[in-house]
Formats: C-alpha cells, sequence, structure tokens
C-alpha cells in the first residue's frame, strides 16, 4: 500500500476526485467498493494517452486510439470529454467523465441533500444523450437523430430509408408532438432497458 | 365449455374402452394368430379374401396406436388445463394420465408390456427435445452467461452428486436404511445419476411460468450442460463398480476427471463439427429447397447419435450443433424453410415430451419395480432438495462477486426450486446392471418417486411460488426502433470507453468475436446474398414496417373492404375510435400507403389520396381508369385477403414449447407483401412507358426530392410506404420495362422486382414521386420471395391485366 499512497499523492486532488466520482480509497469488506488500484490506473492511462507529457489531452490524443476510430460514434464520445469551449481534458475531467460507467452502487445509503452519484441511471441516460444532443439544445432533433442513424447503419441504407426510420424512431418517443425528442421522452422510451448493465464497466468498480 | 368436457370424456372413454383392449388383445393374440396362419397356408382349400396379418404390422402398429394415444392424451390434458382448471402443469397431467393408461394395460395383461425403455428413450424421444431446445436458444443470452451456466453445470452437478451420494451412505452406515446390498461406490453411482436436472422437465415446467431471462437460461442452459458431467460421473462410477473398490487408486481416478475433460469438450466440438457442415449445406442447397429443412434433423440426429457411438455427450454434441447452426441455417435457407423447420421441430419435440411423461407414467403401474424403503427413498427426496438449495447459494454467491449484474436472492431460490429431475433420470437408472448393483429396483423406484416429486408436486407449487416472491417476470419488450436503436448505440459507447481505459473488458471479446465472425466464418457458412442483408437496424425496421402492414389490412377486412381508403376523413375517424391513440397516428398514414400503393406513390397525407381518387385534379382519364381498376384490384385484394387474420404485437417470448409467436406471421406477411407488390407491378403496367422517361424521372426526381421534405410535413411514418422507398436512380441509358419488350415472357418467369436490373419503369404518377425499385428490396433483410414460386395468380393477374390495359398504353401521361 506504501507505493499506492504515494503514487496517489502524485494526482492533484486525489480526495475531491474521489469524492466526487466514488471511486474510494480504502477497500471496505463490502466487496463491492473497489480498491484504489483503479485511479492509479486510470492515471497511468492518462499519462499513456497523453504523449506529450503536457497533463491534459486533447481530440488528437484520443484519436491516436486505433480501434476508437473504427467506432462509428466514436468521435461524438470524445467530444463528450472536452466541455463546450475547452480545448483540453485534464485528469480529474477524464476521470469524471469515466466515472458515468461505473456499475450502479446498490447499498448506496440515499441521503437526501448529498448530490447524486456521476454513476447514477439519470447521469448514464444524460450522458448517453448528450451524445445524441450535439447542440446541447436539450432535445434531440430529427436532424441529430439522422446523423446518428447515418453514423451507425450501413452505408446500403438510401437517404429516404433513414429518413423514414428517424421519423418512426421519433414518433415512437415523441410523446408532446413538438418533432423532437427531450430527455423526459429519452429516458421513458428506455425504460425497459437495463441502462445499469448496459453502460457499465465491470472493471470500474 | 362443456362441450369439450364432453369431447375429453369421450376421448377418455375411447382410450378404455377400444385402444387398450385392442393393444392387449392384439399382443396376447399374437402367438394363437401365428399358428392358423401356418395351419391356414397348410390347409388351404380356397382362396382367403380377407386375412389378418397382425403379426405383420405388429411392430409400427403398435408404436402408432401409442403416438395416436399420446396425441389423444395430450389433446385432453389441454383442454383440462384450458376448461377445468389449470393448476397442474400439464406434464403432471400427462404422468397422471400414465398411471392410468399403465393401470389399464397391466390390468389387462398383468404385466407391464409397455415400459419406457432407456434405448427408446435416449434413441428416439430425446434427441428432438434437445435439438428444438438448442436451435431456439437465444444465443446472445446464453453466452453472456455462459460463465455462470458451466459454473452450475459443472461444480452444482458434482456437489450434488457428492453430496447425495455420501449422505446417503452416511446414512446407510448409520442404520436407517435397514438391511441393503450396496457398497459407497453404489451411493455415488446413485448419487451421480439423480444429481443431474433435466432439460425435458425444466421446459416442461418453466414454460408455463414466465420468469425473466436471465432466470429462465440459467437454470435452463445448466440442465443441457450438465450432461456432459452426468455421463462421465455415470461412466465412472459404473465402471468404479465394475472394477470393485480395491482396484481403485489414484490413476483410476484421475483417468475419470480426465475423462471429463474428453467426454464434455470433445462432445461440444463433434457438436460444432455437425453444426458447420449443417450450415455448408444450407448454403449449396439453393435448388433442393423442398428438402432442405429435412438436413436440419437428419444432421442433427447424426451429431447425437455420432458423439453416442463415440461414448461421448450426446446432448452436449446436439446441443451445440443447434446453437452453432441456426443463425447460418436461418439465414441460407428459404424462408419457406425455416419455417418448416421451425414447425416440424415444435412438432417433434412437443410429441417427444407428450410420450415422455406418459410413458414416466405408465412405467410407474408395473408391481415388478417396486421396491419400497422408507428410508432410503424419503432421504434422498430431502438430501436432493436440501443440497439443491445449498449448492445454487453457494455457487450464486461466489459467481457474484464477478458478475456485473449479481444474481438475486428471490432467482436463487427460484433456481434452487427449479432444479427438477426428469426422464433423463429415470432413463440411466434404467441402464443399470442388475448383475452388478443388485439394488437396481430399488434405486429405479427412489428415481421414480424423484420425478414424480419434482415434476408434479413442484411442478404445482412453480407458479405461485414465483408470483408470491415477486419474481421479475420475462420482459414484455415491444421491438421498439428506439430502444433497439439506443441498445445499439449503448455496444458502441461502451466499446469506445473500453477503447479509451485502454482495458480488455467483456465488450472487447463480444467484438473481437464479433468481428472474426463477420468476416470469416460468415463468409464460409453463409450464402452471399443472405450475408448482404444482415444490416441489423434496418431489418428491424422493416419487420415493424411489415407488421403495420398486417395490422393495416386487417384492418381493412374488419371493415369489410377496403372501401375506406376511397374515402377519407370517415375511415381516420373510425381508426382512431378503435384502435386509440396509439394506432391513430400510424394507421392514417399506412392507410394512405397501402391505397396509394397501388398507384405508385409514397409519401402524401391523407388529402392526397382524394386528390388521387377524384379524376379531376391532374391524371383526367387516367385517374378514372385507375379508379376502375382499383375497385377491381381491391376486389380481387378482399377476396384473397380474407384468409388472413389480424395479428397483434404478440411478445417475443421465445421459450414456449408450443408458442413461437414472434413471426408466426412471417408466411404472411410475405404474402400480403407478394400480393401488393403484384398490384404495383399491375398499376405500373397500366402506362406504357419506354425509353424516353428516364430522362423525365431524373430531371423531376431531383426537383422533387428537394421538394418532398417541405412538402408533407406531417408525414411522420415510415410504415410502409418506407418499404417501398423511392430510388437513387442511376441514370443510364434508359430503364427497360420488360413487360412492353417484345420478349413477353420475362414477366412470368420472374417477376421484375425479382430482377437485377433496374426493370421496372415507373407510372406516371411515380414520375413525380419515384416509387421504390423493386431490386432495392434486396437491402431488406430477412424478406425473400422465392424465385420459383408457381403463383398461379401473379401469372393469371399478369396476362390480365396486360389484356386491360392495352387500350390504354396509347393514353398521353401528363407530366405533373
Amino acid at each position: 500500500m506504501g507505493s499506492t499512497n504515494s503514487t496517489l499523492l502524485k494526482i492533484p486532488n486525489v480526495e475531491v476526485l474521489m469524492q466526487e466520482t466514488g471511486l474510494k480509497l480504502v477497500a471496505e469488506e463490502n466487496c463491492l467498493n473497489v480498491s484504489p488500484a483503479h485511479i492509479i490506473r486510470l492515471h497511468d492511462r492518462f499519462k499513456a494517452l497523453d504523449k506529450e507529457g503536457r497533463g491534459h489531452l486533447c481530440p488528437h490524443d484520443f484519436g491516436a486510439i486505433k480501434e476508437l476510430a473504427m467506432n462509428p460514434i466514436g468521435d461524438r464520445i470524445i467530444g463528450a470529454f472536452f466541455s463546450p469551449g475547452k480545448e483540453t481534458v485534464d485528469f480529474h475531467t477524464f476521470v469524471k467523465i469515466l466515472a458515468h460507467f461505473r456499475p450502479v452502487d446498490k447499498d448506496r445509503p440515499k441521503e437526501p441533500n448529498s448530490p447524486e452519484p456521476i454513476n447514477s441511471r439519470s447521469n448514464k441516460l444524460k450522458f448517453a444523450f448528450q451524445l445524441y444532443d450535439q447542440d446541447k439544445d436539450g432535445k434531440i432533433s430529427r436532424d441529430e437523430l439522422l446523423q446518428v442513424l447515418r453514423a451507425m447503419l450501413g452505408m446500403q441504407v438510401t437517404d429516404e430509408q433513414l429518413e423514414s426510420i428517424a421519423d418512426r424512431t421519433i414518433q415512437e418517443a415523441d410523446l408532446d408532438r413538438d418533432d423532437t425528442i427531450s430527455f423526459e421522452e429519452f429516458r421513458k422510451s428506455l425504460e425497459k432497458i437495463n441502462i445499469d448493465h448496459k453502460m457499465s464497466i465491470r472493471f470500474l468498480r | 365449455m362443456a362441450s369439450s368436457v364432453y369431447l375429453c370424456l369421450l376421448r377418455a372413454v375411447f382410450l378404455v374402452c377400444f385402444v387398450n383392449p385392442l393393444i392387449q388383445g392384439l399382443s396376447e393374440d399374437e402367438s394363437v394368430f401365428q399358428n392358423p396362419h401356418h395351419q391356414q397356408e397348410e390347409n388351404l382349400t380356397g382362396l382367403p379374401i380377407v386375412t389378418f396379418k397382425w403379426h405383420h404390422v405388429e411392430t409400427p402398429y403398435l408404436v402408432i396406436i401409442w403416438v395416436f394415444v399420446a396425441g389423444l392424451a395430450k389433446l385432453s390434458v389441454v383442454e383440462l388445463n384450458h376448461h377445468v382448471i389449470s393448476v397442474v402443469p400439464e406434464s403432471g397431467l400427462l404422468i397422471i394420465l400414465g398411471f392410468i393408461l399403465g393401470g389399464i394395460v397391466w390390468g389387462a395383461d398383468r404385466a407391464q408390456t409397455f415400459k419406457l425403455l432407456p434405448p427408446t428413450f435416449f434413441y428416439y424421444l430425446l434427441p428432438q427435445i434437445i435439438l428444438d431446445a438448442s436451435y431456439f436458444m437465444p444465443n446472445k443470452l446464453f453466452f453472456s452467461n455462459l460463465g455462470a451456466i458451466l459454473i452450475y453445470a459443472i461444480f452444482g452437478t458434482c456437489w450434488n452428486a457428492a453430496t447425495v451420494g455420501l449422505s446417503l451412505w452416511g446414512c446407510y452406515e448409520a442404520g436407517v436404511m435397514g438391511n441393503l446390498d450396496i457398497g459407497l461406490l453404489q451411493f455415488l453411482l446413485f448419487g451421480s445419476l439423480i444429481a443431474a436436472v433435466d432439460p425435458v422437465a425444466v421446459i416442461a415446467v418453466f414454460e408455463e411460468v414466465h420468469v425473466n431471462e436471465v432466470l429462465f437460461i440459467l437454470v435452463f442452459g445448466e440442465s443441457l450442460l450438465n450432461d456432459g458431467v452426468t455421463v462421465v460421473l455415470y461412466n465412472v462410477f459404473d465402471a468404479f463398480v465394475a472394477l470393485g473398490g480395491p482396484r481403485i487408486d489414484a490413476a483410476e481416478i484421475f483417468k475419470g476427471i480426465f475423462s471429463f475433460v474428453v467426454v464434455a469438450f470433445g462432445g461440444s466440438f463433434l457438436g460444432i463439427g455437425f453444426a458447420i457442415l449443417l450450415s455448408l449445406l444450407t448454403r449449396c442447397t439453393k435448388h433442393i429447397q423442398i428438402i432442405e429443412a429435412g438436413f436440419v434433423f437428419v444432421v442433427g440426429y447424426l451429431a447425437y447419435l455420432t458423439a453416442e457411438m463415440l461414448s461421448l455427450s450426446a446432448i452436449l454434441s446436439i446441443t451445440f450443433c443447434g446453437i452453432c447452426c441456426q443463425k447460418y441455417v436461418n439465414a441460407n435457407m428459404d424462408e419457406k424453410s425455416v419455417t418448416t423447420v421451425r414447425h416440424a421441430m415444435k412438432l417433434l419435440a412437443n410429441g417427444s415430451e407428450t410420450m415422455i411423461f406418459l410413458f414416466l407414467g405408465v412405467t410407474a403401474i408395473d408391481t415388478e419395480i417396486w421396491v419400497w424403503n422408507t428410508g432410503f427413498i424419503l432421504l434422498t427426496l430431502l438430501f436432493v432438495f436440501i443440497y439443491r438449495i445449498i449448492g445454487t447459494f453457494l455457487f450464486t454467491w461466489m459467481l457474484n462477486k464477478f458478475r456485473l449484474v449479481p444474481i438475486e436472492v428471490i432467482d436463487q431460490v427460484v433456481m434452487s426450486y427449479g432444479g427438477l429431475r426428469g426422464a433423463v433420470a429415470y432413463g440411466l437408472a434404467a441402464l443399470l446392471d442388475e448383475d452388478k448393483i443388485p439394488e437396481k429396483n430399488l434405486m429405479i423406484s427412489t428415481t421414480l418417486i424423484v420425478v414424480y416429486f419434482t415434476v408434479i408436486l413442484q411442478g404445482i407449487t412453480m407458479k405461485p411460488l414465483v408470483q408470491w416472491l415477486k419474481v421479475k417476470r420475462a420482459a414484455h419488450s415491444d421491438l421498439k426502433l428506439i430502444e433497439k436503436l439506443n441498445n445499439r448505440a449503448f455496444d458502441h459507447i461502451l466499446a469506445a470507453v473500453e477503447d479509451i481505459c485502454g482495458r480488455i473488458g467483456d465488450n472487447w471479446w463480444t467484438r473481437g468475436w464479433n468481428r472474426f465472425e463477420e468476416n470469416y466464418i460468415s463468409w464460409l457458412l453463409m450464402k452471399p446474398k443472405a450475408r448482404k442483408n444482415r444490416d441489423y437496424l434496418f431489418s428491424i425496421f422493416h419487420k415493424l414496417n411489415l407488421e403495420d402492414a398486417i395490422n393495416y389490412v386487417s384492418e381493412g377486412e374488419r371493415q369489410g373492404s377496403l372501401a375506406f381508403s376511397r374515402s377519407d376523413e370517415a375511415a381516420n375517424v373510425d381508426f382512431k375510435k378503435q384502435f386509440g391513440s396509439e394506432f391513430a397516428d400510424v394507421m392514417p398514414n399506412i392507410m394512405v400507403d397501402m391505397s396509394n400503393y397501388e398507384l405508385g406513390i409514397e409519401h402524401f397525407s391523407v388529402t392526397s389520396i382524394v386528390k388521387d381518387t377524384i379524376p379531376s385534379v391532374s391524371l383526367d382519364i387516367h385517374g378514372q381508369d385507375r379508379k376502375n381498376a382499383m375497385d377491381d384490384i381491391n376486389a380481387h385484394h378482399l377476396l384473397q385477403q380474407h384468409l388472413y387474420r389480424s395479428r397483434k404485437h404478440q411478445h417475443r417470448h421465445k421459450y414456449s414449447r408450443s408458442h413461437f409467436s414472434i413471426n408466426q406471421n412471417e408466411d404472411e406477411v410475405q404474402e400480403i407483401f407478394q400480393r401488393t407488390m403484384r398490384s404495383r407491378l399491375e398499376s405500373f403496367k397500366s402506362t406504357k412507358m419506354g425509353v424516353n422517361p428516364a430522362k423525365k424521372i431524373t430531371k423531376h426526381h431531383k426537383k422533387e426530392l428537394t421538394h418532398k421534405v417541405v412538402d408533407l410535413p406531417f408525414d411522420k411514418t415510415g410504415a410502409i410506404n418506407s418499404t417501398f422507398m423511392r430510388d437513387t436512380y442511376t441514370v443510364g441509358a434508359g430503364i427497360e420495362n420488360p413487360v412492353f419488350l417484345p420478349d413477353m415472357d420475362s414477366p412470368t418467369h420472374s417477376p421484375p422486382w425479382l430482377m437485377e436490373t433496374e426493370a421496372v419503369a415507373p407510372s406516371q404518377r411515380a414520375q413525380r414521386r419515384l416509387p421504390w425499385t423493386p431490386n432495392r428490396l434486396r437491402r431488406l433483410a430477412p424478406m425473400r420471395i422465392s424465385t420459383c414460386s408457381t403463383d398461379s395468380f401473379l401469372m393469371a393477374d399478369v396476362s390480365l391485366t396486360l389484356e386491360e390495359h392495352e387500350e390504354h398504353s396509347q393514353t398521353d401521361h401528363v407530366e405533373m
């Protein structure tokens, strides 16, 4: 644990980070809580991505990850790391975004005053919603949906077919008939999906 | 309701009075008849007009009679369940009915002539059930839970076998069971045969209790895969018993463990090998589509028997054969063959299951096998039950440390309660060698009691238990496009995040496998045509459209005719009334689509229908003619479509033995599709098209394309119209409409929409807004229209409409 501690000290604001993301420092008896190794691993990964050693990442660092380039919505996800206007991602933000993908803690005591943890279902959904909603107006418009569909569907689908799919998708989810999907409608349409399962990475516990 | 009860009683009476004494009489008199036959031959004085040749047909006759009886039994049981009370699961009722039948047979014969013999069971009744289970196995769910399933199957079964055997031995040593000629090894042997959870029983009971998918797959997967362990344990201990105690040393034990590896993996790989064979076969069977469905059964059975021959695990072999081949076989085979396979499998599996349970009951009525030893039997029941619970909780606790979504306590309770024993255990018990194991009858009796207990009692109480514990039930997931879309998006997101984190998570393996599979395996095993049609989201979309089409047509029939397509608002209102808001949005547009479909148009609103049918605005003479033609076609449609019934969304419950409803309507979907497309063909032919319009088309196409989006603000749905999507015409030299080419025989060979070239010229209406081109249909995933179909309708219609519209071909078509 000694070396772990010293490595941890090198990471700035590590206590705040752990507090916010829920990645705990001390391994408790409850097997659901995690060892600090994860923060260290993520820090190592951060440093590996940050080839020029500047202490923060910029988009082309992410672009260097080959598999990400082959991902249809890879560029959107990269974009999700960068807050609007900022060109760089520091370690803090990096971990915070990744914390969205921690499995949901079922045993978390419900304190009414504490802010919702980052990996709650609602926040996971918000993260996904932001991937669709590029202009951040709180609604997924038909065009935005079209773009996502175009990215995710194969090339043999013609534009008209695409538009029909988009129309139909919006129609399924759109309850207030404004031809866009708001976050609430989005959430409602995904009630049946087990978000905890679908948007969680095991080792980030 | 009364009538069906009477029917049941009648059937029972028939069974009792006629069938069984017939069998008894026949089998008894068999010997009697042989002699007179010989006598007759010697004393042949005249020509016998009719002779009674029982001994010629004896074996097949008995078999068929029993199959018939089993069918009647199932009928009675199902009727009973529907109309009286459905408390006892069907399997339980079948066993009880088997008791009755067995009683009758025994009463007539004083001996049980019809028993469930192990070879019959293992070679003729079991394989199709396993094949059915594995062919319809939800692969994704299975493989994602494979770790847990394996743990339960391997370690759970070993645990059960060991603990039950050892506890019984301990109790025997303690003297609870009295005097038995039995030893530790035999107890262990007994433990191993009673330990295995039975797939047949699990399906039978869980089918009626719809628990959530994960729970079901865990229990069911375990029951399938534990055969590997059971076979090994059984054979090992059988051999040990034969060898005798002292000869067992470390080497033998090691051999036993090694044999497990060989048997289990050998069986699985053999199954996979046969799956590859089957996929390759179906890839080449394009021209013998009529029998290609048979290959599935034949190869599956071959897999089973080959493994049995090599003393590998036969159940594992046929399981993996079914699991691995499903995807490729379904993609390669013609639609009709796929349907045939489905129906035939369900038929065979259902039939076998019925017979198994029936015979389990019949076999019980036999004084020879019953040996009652209170201690042994009761203790076995107790231990089987308790150790199942303990084992399940123990292993689940260990598993939950590694699982992403832990298995809940309630699910564990159901899992332990669902450890049903069935015919496999009985079969293994009946296979025991009496000389080596003197207490064979005791074991058989105990096994039968355990089977009855689990199937009947646990079967009865399973449903109330599930309800009482509020187990999560199977999610009735409608096939919503947005859910599918998001599912896929989430997969991508996870993949991306894993890449970013630089860690190899589960998803990495899945993705890697998917890539490998797509590139290499599919290339090898799937037909090229099938590979192209694999786009997932699009196929979902397509299915949804087709469902809408069905609903639309069925509503049309209910309305009496497709008359609403000619009127406007009124029909809309009706729809709204009947279906509520859910359909109201979709329906009017579909309705509009449908009728305009014949005119070759896609996008539109309700008002455009009015425009189209009133022969004033656009089409003048031709509009009127078209209206008449439409009447004709509508009448045609009405008649033909009268055969269809409405379908609502049926939930995707895949695990039912008797219903596999997700795509039940596929055949009819296809037919409706074919018909509507035929009508489109007719409408195309009603206009004269030559080479010229090609240029017009492109011009207007581009113009209309930009207009399209603006034009129809409230066109919200894709629905059916999207299947008939506008084509991005590649401007070629022209568009040949084979219909109007000198050689008029092409339509009769293959419909234009199946030809590779841009064979269909758009109607004049279509020039304004282009319709789909039929060849684009190839993009639409599973829809396959047989090129070899001998649709007499098609040919008749083709000739008819050709004649009809010959005179109209002169008409000049005004560009819109």
